[in-house]
C-alpha cells in the first residue's frame, strides 16, 4: 500500500468509521470538516510514528504537515 | 456612526450590543478580533454587524425573534452575534459538530426563521432544513454553493449579503428585560434545553467576570474554546465591551500553532478546560513550555486537578490561576481568588461579585459548615428559565425569601468551610463531562437504541487523564446480530457531536439491573475499574 492509501484508510476507519472512499477527499481539512479534534490529532501522530517509523517533533505538529491526507503524505515524504 | 445608536458618555451598559457601540466610539481603529491571524478593527466589526443587521431586519427578523447561528469560531460568527443583537433578535449559537437530527430539533424548538451558517456545514444543514418548516432564509458564509437547492428556502452568500446591504440607521429598540440569547445545553432527559438569558443578566455576568479576573482594555484574550459554548461566548462579550482584543482560533487541535499565536500576539489571558491543560502539561514534561506574556489563566467546565497547579505555574510563570465553577443556568457560580490557590487548591472559592450562594439540605434547611448540601445561587445572573419548558424551569428556579424572587437550585452537592469557601462534592445527575463538554448518557443511549440489532445499552463516564471522563458504552446485542464497534461508532458519529461518540464499546451478553429493573450503572462502573 502507498503512504496515501495507508493514511486514507487509517483516517476513514478510525475517524469516519467507514471504508467508503468517497467520504474523504485528499485535500479536505480535518479541522474545518470537523473530522479530527484536539485529542484525535495525538492519535494520528502515534499512528504515523508507528507506521512509518518517524518521530514527529512538537514543532512539526502544525496544520501544514497534518491537516489533510495530502499534507500528511507530503510531510512523510519529506521525513524519509 | 449613526445618530440613533450613540451612547451618552458615562451611561452604564444596558444591552449587550451597547458594549460594541461604546467601544467603536472610543477607538474605531483598534483591533477587536484577530481570527486565525487576520485582524479586524472595531470599525470593521461595527460596519459588518450593522450591514448584516439591516439584512436580517429586511428578511423579517423582529424584536424577540430567535436567530440560529450554526458556525465555527470564525469572523462571520462574531459578526452574526452582534448583527442579531442590533436587529433586536435573540441569538443562539450551535456547536458546528452538531448533526442533522439535533440541529433540526433546536431550529424547531426555538422557532427560528433564519439560519446563519457556513458552506462547510451544508451537508448537515441541508438535511435538517427538510423538516424545519419555519426556516425561510439561510445566510451561509464560506464558498458560494451553487448546487444547494431547497424548496421555499432562500440560501444567500454571507459576503454578498454584507456588500448588498447598507448599515442600519438605528438598532431595533429592546430593553434590558428582553431576551438576548438562548444557550442550549445538554439535559439529563437527552434533549437539549434552551437557557433563556436576558440582556440585563448577561451584561451583569460579563461585568462580574471582568471584575474578578481583573481584565482591562489592554488585555489580549485567547479564544480556542467554541463560541457555541458559553465559556467561549463570554470571552467575546467581555472583550468587546472592554474594548480589548480577542485572538480567535478554531480549536486547540494543533497546539504548536496556538503556542506560536500566543507569542506572536502577546496574549495576556488564556481561558481553557482541563483537557487542554493536560495536553500542555504532557508536552511540557517532554520539552519545557513557557508563556511569560500570560498574566491570567482560567479553568472551568470540569474540575482542575490540584496536581496540575505546580506545572501550570511553571508554564505560565506570571499568571494568576483561576479555578471556577458554574452552570449555563447562571453562567458562573464561583471562583477561587488566585492568591488562595496554593493554600486551598481543592476549593472552587466564593460566589462571583454581586451574587451569593448558600447550601440547603434536601428538606430545605441550612447546612452547618463542613457538611454537604445542595448549592443555591442568588443574583441577577440567573436564567429566566428554559425556553418553552416551564416544567423543567420550575425544577431549577425556586422561590426565594423576597416575595416573587427566584433563586437557582443547582442540584449539585457542595460543602462550605468556616471561611465560606466552597468544595465540590458531586453532581446529582449522571451527566458526563468529557473534554470540558457536557454529555447526557440518555442522549447517547437513545441514539444507540436506534441501531437495529442492539438489545440493551448503558453509557457511563470513566475517569481519564486527558479527557476528564471517557465515554464507555456497554452493549448487549440481539442474537444473530453482526454489529461491531466500528459500525456502532459510525452510526453515532452521524447522529451525535464528535465528543459524544463513545470512546469504547464493550459487548456483554446482558446488562446488570437494579432491583427496580433499571440498568445498574454502578455495577457497570465496577466492571470497568476492577
Amino acid at each position: 500500500m502507498s503512504v496515501e492509501d495507508k493514511v486514507r484508510s487509517y483516517i476513514l476507519e478510525n475517524y469516519l468509521f467507514t471504508d467508503d472512499q468517497s467520504e474523504l477527499n485528499n485535500q479536505d481539512s480535518f479541522l474545518e470538516k470537523g473530522i479530527i479534534d484536539s485529542t484525535g490529532i495525538l492519535e494520528v501522530i502515534f499512528f504515523l510514528e508507528e507506521e512509518f517509523g518517524i518521530s514527529v517533533e512538537d514543532e512539526e505538529m502544525i496544520p501544514e504537515n497534518l491537516d489533510s491526507v495530502n499534507n500528511i503524505v507530503k510531510y512523510i515524504d519529506s521525513k524519509s | 456612526m449613526n445618530a440613533g445608536s450613540k451612547i451618552l458618555p458615562g451611561r452604564p451598559q444596558r444591552l449587550l450590543r451597547d458594549g460594541l457601540i461604546a467601544s467603536v466610539e472610543r477607538h474605531p481603529e483598534k483591533d477587536a478580533v484577530i481570527v486565525e491571524g487576520k485582524s479586524y478593527t472595531y470599525a470593521e466589526l461595527y460596519d459588518a454587524s450593522t450591514r448584516l443587521a439591516n439584512a436580517l431586519i429586511e428578511r423579517g427578523v423582529q424584536r424577540g425573534d430567535r436567530v440560529a447561528i450554526y458556525m465555527d469560531n470564525t469572523w462571520p460568527c462574531i459578526v452574526s452575534i452582534y448583527a442579531v443583537l442590533l436587529s433586536g433578535g435573540v441569538f443562539f449559537t450551535i456547536n458546528p459538530q452538531t448533526k442533522a437530527d439535533k440541529l433540526e430539533f433546536v431550529l424547531n424548538n426555538s422557532e427560528s426563521k433564519l439560519l446563519l451558517t457556513d458552506s462547510l456545514l451544508a451537508k448537515v444543514y441541508k438535511q435538517s432544513l427538510i423538516n424545519t418548516p419555519l426556516v425561510k432564509n439561510v445566510i451561509s458564509s464560506g464558498k458560494k454553493l451553487d448546487d444547494v437547492e431547497l424548496k421555499d428556502i432562500s440560501i444567500e452568500n454571507f459576503d454578498e449579503v454584507l456588500s448588498n446591504n447598507e448599515p442600519i440607521d438605528s438598532p431595533t429598540d429592546v430593553i434590558p428585560n428582553d431576551l438576548a440569547a438562548l444557550i442550549y445545553t445538554s439535559g439529563s432527559t437527552g434533549f437539549p434545553k434552551g437557557v433563556m438569558q436576558t440582556h440585563q443578566s448577561m451584561v451583569f455576568a460579563a461585568w462580574s467576570l471582568i471584575e474578578y479576573q481583573r481584565l482591562s482594555e489592554n488585555d489580549r484574550i485567547l479564544l480556542v474554546l467554541p463560541i457555541a459554548f458559553d465559556y467561549g461566548l463570554y470571552q467575546l462579550l467581555m472583550t468587546i465591551k472592554l474594548g480589548a482584543t480577542l485572538v480567535v482560533e478554531r480549536s486547540f487541535t494543533f497546539p504548536v500553532k496556538i503556542y506560536q499565536r500566543m507569542e506572536e500576539q502577546s496574549v495576556t489571558v488564556f481561558p481553557a478546560v482541563p483537557t487542554i491543560f493536560a495536553m500542555m502539561i504532557s508536552a511540557h514534561k517532554k520539552k519545557k513550555l513557557c508563556f511569560p506574556s500570560i498574566t491570567r489563566i482560567t479553568n472551568t467546565a470540569a474540575a482542575l486537578p490540584a496536581d496540575f497547579i505546580p506545572y501550570l505555574q511553571e508554564i505560565f510563570p506570571n499568571a494568576l490561576i483561576y479555578k471556577m465553577y458554574g452552570l449555563t443556568e447562571c453562567k458562573r457560580v464561583c471562583y477561587l481568588e488566585p492568591e488562595l490557590i496554593d493554600i486551598n487548591p481543592r476549593s472552587v472559592g466564593r460566589a462571583i461579585p454581586g451574587t451569593e450562594v448558600y447550601l440547603l439540605s434536601p428538606e430545605g434547611k441550612p447546612v452547618p459548615a463542613g457538611e454537604p448540601g445542595i448549592l443555591y445561587v442568588r443574583g441577577p445572573h440567573i436564567m429566566a428559565g428554559y425556553w418553552k419548558d416551564p416544567e423543567r424551569s420550575e425544577k431549577m428556579l425556586k422561590a426565594g425569601d423576597i416575595p416573587g424572587e427566584r433563586v437557582l437550585c443547582t442540584h449539585d452537592l457542595f460543602k462550605m468551610d468556616e471561611e465560606g469557601l466552597l468544595y465540590f462534592v458531586g453532581r446529582s445527575d449522571d451527566i458526563i463531562k468529557t473534554r470540558g463538554e457536557k454529555v447526557s448518557p440518555v442522549e447517547v443511549e437513545n441514539i444507540l437504541h436506534g441501531i437495529e440489532g442492539i438489545k440493551e445499552v448503558g453509557i457511563i463516564g470513566i475517569e481519564d487523564d486527558i479527557l476528564g471522563q471517557a465515554i464507555k458504552a456497554f452493549v448487549a446485542l440481539e442474537s444473530g446480530s453482526d454489529l461491531n464497534d466500528k459500525k456502532i461508532k459510525k452510526y453515532c458519529l452521524s447522529h451525535l457531536e464528535n465528543f459524544m461518540v463513545p470512546n469504547e464499546i464493550i459487548f456483554i451478553d446482558k446488562l446488570p439491573k437494579t432491583s427496580n429493573g433499571k440498568i445498574d450503572k454502578k455495577e457497570l462502573q465496577d466492571m470497568v475499574t476492577t
